[in-house]
């Protein structure tokens, strides 16, 4: 009788908890992620400029080098400028934070492994991105200062801007799958990896770039990212903010910069297929292994486009707003109208065969090249490195004379 | 608690929210804290649409008004400031003479739509966003094909009157009529905010 | 306890009401167009809550909704336009400043 009525209070009861549980699951994943992605952002910095990053906190690897930023974050003081308007002040890093938190309720991580499945779910993935912006330029308004205003009124033409050939390249895979729901365009790409719409013709190859640059700039990492220019504008928007306030919008970026990896994994990528099986994994591992197979894939796949995010960011220089600007208006705008061109009138104008090559040729060409240059820079790094021209080769011929003098 | 329920709380607490944004949007004297509060209005109305089942509406809503217009918005807000806070405000006289008449065209209005007879067919279930063909039958809509938007009765007469059907249309010139338009707007609007030399500079 | 058409074309009216307060009371040029845009939200709520209440008209409503939003998008961008160019003469975005063609 008990089990009865708790059986039946469960079955009202659960619609409710459900999105709940799911909440609490995705708040937890988006802090843990950031947790994990700015000690990866530290120890990559670190190689990249031959240093070694964090080493000293939670053992050989500094892997709990964030958890200590972390409480020295929380317990900082929490300063608000005399000069800022204290509710914009105040209200700017959580609206940034929901804007790219909301997004996440969307993204399928497996095969019906989402929080709230929509018919429209890339479309409100980008709507709800976008309003992150304005958190950012609340904070950068509110502050009160000129810093933080001019890394506001960037970041307002910038991520304006780059929204529009950002939608568009979405638009390509979207065109070629013929749904706007994520399951739905990853369920399409099961199977071998040129079944993934990067392959599926030469327009839908270079919109991945292209989204992927977009994606790049709209979450303002560097090359593009302007609003926070160190060099020039203090800390741009957060140049006021200190403890917890800073601290959320660091978790709005990295937040924003999975969900963006995570649309492109989705939508070009295969999403949650490992690419190298001929079937789906819950076909084969029933629903609950598969989709745990399948979550573990989609997040080591989101991962991988922020550790190129991460790379990119350490490897090139910023650019000037006015190029900014003009790489999108001039160059990505151009691009992403004639890749939806072309990619709508593609299967149209091509023979059947002719796609088909097409898809089997790029696709093996591009796992090759792949394979071999993981290969080579695998080799290469276990090499020890020549010595190099100028001041480095001076000084070791130097030491090396110098006990040869002695003696 | 049933559905009905969930959605009744819902919708008053969405509900709540955009008209208080609203209503802050209207007395704040602060133009960007008006913008914000404008920003939780559109927001909610967003909110309000997913409530009405036109989830592609709502995410168009936010799209286009949250992450274009507004932060559109407030770029003009920052081009045009002088002070770092500017406010300019209305004389208490015409703040009067607001409120009353506010009160009187919402009472009025709020009156005739409670005393108004709306004699629809019971709504359609509405479906979940899971499956809402909403952006598909906009589309084939838009495009031009008539069967997407079914033939329906006039309405508005007595109740004993057959109402007259009317024929099924699509709104593929609207939507051309349209490109055009933002085509032009995009034109015109950058021909108009042209930088151009103040007036005062050349001037002096 | 269920919501009917009328909840929300009260609301509708409620955002039109405050936006026409909005569009009178506000000197800055922007404050105006941001009344603007509240009026056109109440029209939008009435327009998607009339489709849903009405399934006949269940595409209309929506595309309807969906033009006033593209004509708003269209209109935000000449009005700040407008407001820049005035601005650039004035110095100002004070609307009440905006007097020379008086007679």
């Amino acid at each position: 009788m008990l089990l009865a009525v708790s059986e039946t209070m469960l079955e009202t009861v659960w619609p409710y908890i459900r999105p709940l549980i799911a909440v609490i699951v995705l708040v937890t994943f988006v802090a843990l992620s950031a947790v994990f992605f700015i000690w990866v952002e530290r120890k990559v910095a670190g190689r990249i400029q031959d240093r070694l990053g964090p080493t000293r906190v939670g053992g050989r690897f500094g892997w709990l080098q964030t958890i200590a930023d972390g409480i020295k974050l929380l317990v900082k003081e929490d300063i608000i400028p005399a000069s800022a308007d204290h509710i914009l002040f105040r209200i700017g890093p959580y609206v940034a934070f929901c804007g790219s938190f909301v997004a996440f309720l969307a993204l399928p991580f497996g095969d019906g492994v989402v929080a709230f499945p929509m018919a429209i779910a890339v479309l409100f993935m980008l709507a709800v991105m976008s309003s992150e912006v304005f958190g950012v330029i609340l904070a950068g308004y509110g502050s009160g200062s000129k810093w933080s205003l001019f890394g506001a009124m960037r970041e307002a033409a910038q991520v304006v801007s780059y929204e529009v050939p950002m939608a568009i390249c979405v638009v390509v895979p979207v065109l070629v799958a013929g749904s706007m729901d994520l399951t739905a365009i990853a369920r399409q790409q099961t199977g071998w990896f040129w079944n993934w719409l990067v392959f599926h013709d030469p327009f839908t190859f270079v919109a991945f770039w292209t989204y992927f640059t977009c994606a790049t700039a709209s979450c303002k990492r560097a090359p593009f990212d302007l609003a926070e220019a160190e060099s020039e504008l203090v800390a741009g928007f957060h140049t006021e903010y200190s403890g917890l306030r800073w601290s959320f919008f660091f978790m709005a970026e990295y937040a924003s910069m999975f969900a963006v990896s995570g649309i492109a994994v989705l939508l070009f990528l295969g999403g949650w297929n490992p690419g190298i099986l001929p079937f789906a994994l819950t076909d084969a591992f029933g629903p609950v292994v598969g989709n745990i197979l399948n979550v573990a894939i989609f997040i080591v796949k989101g991962w991988l486009l922020v550790f190129v995010m991460i790379w990119a960011r350490w490897s090139l220089p910023r650019l000037r707003i006015d190029q900014v600007m003009m790489t999108c208006l001039k160059y990505l705008l151009p691009i992403s109208c004639v890749l939806l061109l072309g990619a709508s009138l593609w299967p149209l104008l091509m023979p059947d065969s002719v796609q088909n090559w097409f898809k089997y040729v790029v696709a093996i060409g591009f796992a090759v090249l792949f394979f071999f240059g993981f290969l080579r820079a695998a080799v290469r790094s276990r090499e020890p490195f020549a010595p190099m021209p100028g001041i480095w080769e001076y000084q070791s011929r130097s030491a090396s004379r110098t006990p040869a003098g002695n003696s | 608690m049933s559905t009905n329920e969930l959605q009744a709380i819902l919708f008053y607490l969405v509900a709540a929210i955009t008209a208080l944004c609203a209503i802050g949007v209207v007395v704040t004297q602060h133009i960007v804290r008006a913008a914000t509060w404008l920003l939780f209005t559109l927001a909610g109305t967003a909110g309000v649409f997913f409530l009405l089942g036109a989830d592609f509406v709502a995410a168009i809503q936010i799209l286009v008004y949250v992450g274009g217009t507004l932060v559109l918005v407030v770029f003009g807000v920052m081009l045009t400031a002088q002070s770092p806070f500017i406010s300019l405000r209305a004389s208490a006289a015409e703040w009067a003479i607001g409120t009353v008449v506010g009160f009187l065209l919402f009472g009025m209005l709020a009156v005739s739509l409670y005393s108004a007879n709306w004699n629809f067919p019971e709504p359609g279930q509405t479906a979940s966003p899971k499956n809402s063909m909403n952006s598909v039958v906009l589309g084939e809509s838009l495009l031009g094909f008539e069967e997407a938007t079914p033939a329906a009765n006039m309405t508005g007469f007595p109740p004993g009157a057959a109402p007259p059907s009317r024929k099924a249309v699509a709104y593929l010139l609207p939507f051309e009529i349209v490109s055009v338009h933002l085509l032009v707007v995009l034109i015109g609007a950058a021909y108009l905010a042209r930088a151009r030399r103040r007036r005062q500079a050349t001037s002096t | 306890m269920t919501v009917t058409l009328t909840h929300y074309l009260v609301l509708g009216a409620l955002l039109f009401v405050c936006g026409a307060l909005c569009m009178a009371l506000k000197r800055n040029g922007i404050g105006v167009l941001m009344g603007v845009e509240l009026v056109l939200n109440g029209a939008n709520v009435n327009f998607v809550a009339l489709a849903h209440f009405n399934p006949a008209f269940a595409v209309e409503g929506q595309i309807f909704a969906l033009f006033v939003i593209v004509m708003a998008a269209a209109e935000a961008a000449i009005a700040l336009a407008i407001v820049l160019n005035f601005y650039n003469n004035h110095l100002s975005v004070d609307v009440d400043t905006a007097e020379e063609l008086k007679g």
